[in-house]
């Protein structure tokens, strides 16, 4: 009966949900980096005005959702789920936010995969035609992630090169079946058409200074199980983007990738490499669920939008530590799932 | 879990692996920027313990004393206005590992956990980078006054002593 898989790991959506509006926000620093004009909005300062940090966030994510809804021209009541997460325990940000939003809610603990992960849900969700409208989200915040798994923002330390630095961002993308939803909005209709789930791999590396060594396998076996799922290769998208693997995952995925006889130098980025600019201090490049999260709402939804990009595949990726697991000495599993998403209504 | 012989070599694997890509820590200069760094603070601090002792007729430990705490009002103080975070990543051990690093990771600690509460946050979380300082600071005082006294017992002196 499971018509819709192709594959052990990949889904594929024949009703095409279609990402209606997408809302990208930035803090501050991010607002200055080079992906600065593609965020609907940009934080004047990453406390917005609220006690404390989390309270920031999580109107941070309100904000974002409440930009995506208003951008379709729809009520927040006629959204019938929301997939969202984001890294604080036990999904602070997120459930708060959706406290004043009154929209069933399904949280989703994906680390900084959640975005591609919140995507594949919202789309099966539509495909299925469980929800009209499905919202899928995931936001992180610098200072509440930095108070959480590593130093007080005053105390004084040096990071290594390795280290990468969390967004602080948001994205929510609003999806809705396509039937009769032709002519509605400016530019190509965004289609998600399927996505691969993936298995969670783990090589040992227990540094969390080195995140992108820790992701990248996760990254390169999910890409590599998508390709040979559904028969494509590297040269079908346009561009695909991994979330935030920053420099050395970066570089780890081409090298990993290109000695399994996929080339990926030509069209592959990293939206943790992007979102920073080389003079910001970022050392490897951004993480967070925000990451892959702003830059997918902003930035890849925008240039598809223009007709830019025609086939993405975007891959966030996750480390799936807790502070626990850290000071056990665990090492750092790695997850990565694939989302697939086109302009043209063509089946993975 | 116990990790096999064989997860152990492809971990170590992969770590190689890894570190091809990997930029090592500028380790030079760093070195030099805390030596500089930490040098002058260190020589600043002598010559007002010096000053002090001089003109207001204190003994060196005394003046010594005083030195001290300017050193934890300091950096407590530039804690406050958030320039240390700064200043330790650009002088690093120059200056985390005077007494002005421990004053540091006091205040920032008070500051971060202030939106806990005065006793769940501040109150509990104060020494939460400090407390592992002391702890080890006096386990390994403990195990060197030990040796000391076993060294006493039996009238053994350091030859250089």
């Amino acid at each position: 009966m499971a018509d819709n898989k192709l594959g052990r790991q990949t889904v594929t959506f024949k009703n095409f949900p279609q990402i209606y509006t997408a809302f990208s926000t930035a803090g501050k620093k991010e607002g200055r980096g080079p992906l600065g004009n593609w965020f609907d909005s940009i934080l004047e300062d990453d406390k917005i005005g609220q006690k404390t940090w989390e309270e920031a966030e999580t109107k941070m994510l309100k904000d974002t959702v409440v930009g995506a809804v208003r951008k379709a021209g729809i009520d927040k009541h006629e959204i019938d789920v929301i997939f969202n997460g984001d890294l604080i325990n036990q999904l602070m940000s997120s459930s708060y936010a959706v406290r004043e939003l009154g929209i069933p809610f399904l949280g989703l603990y994906g680390a900084c995969s959640t975005m591609s992960e919140s995507l594949i849900m919202a789309g099966a969700f539509v495909n299925a035609g469980y929800s009209k409208y499905a919202a899928a989200a995931a936001s992180s915040h610098f200072c509440t992630a930095e108070r959480q798994f590593r130093m007080p923002l005053a105390h004084g330390n040096q990071k290594p090169p390795s280290a990468q630095l969390t967004v602080t961002g948001c994205g929510c993308a609003l999806l809705r079946e396509s039937e009769g939803a032709a002519g509605c909005c400016e530019g190509k209709p965004v289609y998600v058409t399927g996505g691969t789930i993936g298995k969670i791999v783990d090589k040992g590396i227990n540094d969390t200074n080195m995140m992108g060594a820790a992701m990248a396998p996760a990254a390169v076996d999910t890409i590599e199980t998508h390709f040979r799922d559904t028969g494509r290769d590297p040269e079908f998208y346009d561009m695909i983007f991994t979330g935030d693997l920053g420099k050395i995952g970066k570089n780890i995925v081409k090298d990993m990738l290109g000695k399994k006889g996929f080339d990926m130098t030509k069209n592959y980025e990293d939206c943790g490499c992007m979102i920073y600019g080389e003079d910001q201090d970022a050392h490897s490049g951004g993480s967070g669920c925000g990451c892959s999260g702003s830059v997918l709402c902003g930035y890849i939804f925008q240039n598809m939008k223009k007709g830019i990009f025609k086939n993405v595949l975007i891959v966030s990726t996750g480390a799936l530590l807790s502070t626990i697991s850290t000071q056990q000495g665990e090492s750092i599993p790695g997850i990565a799932h694939a989302v697939a998403i086109s302009t043209e209504k063509e089946r993975v | 879990m116990k990790k096999s012989k064989n997860e152990k070599d492809a971990k170590k694997r992969y770590e190689e692996y890894v570190s091809r890509f990997t930029p090592g820590s500028r380790s030079v200069s760093n070195g030099i920027k805390a030596f500089v760094v930490g040098g002058a603070l260190c020589s600043a601090a002598f010559v007002v313990q010096n000053f002090i002792q001089q003109n207001f007729g204190l003994e060196s430990k005394e003046a010594g004393t005083i030195v001290t705490v300017g050193l934890i009002f300091a950096a407590q103080l530039l804690t406050g206005l958030g320039l240390y975070a700064p200043l330790a990543k650009f002088a690093g051990a120059g200056v985390i590992v005077p007494i002005t690093g421990f004053a540091n990771s006091m205040v920032a600690t008070a500051m971060e956990f202030k939106s806990e509460g005065p006793v769940l946050g501040v109150g509990s979380k104060l020494f939460q980078l400090a407390g592992p300082v002391i702890v080890c600071g006096i386990s390994v005082s403990v195990i060197v006054g030990l040796i000391y006294y076993v060294m006493g017992i039996f009238d053994f002196k350091l030859p250089w002593v």
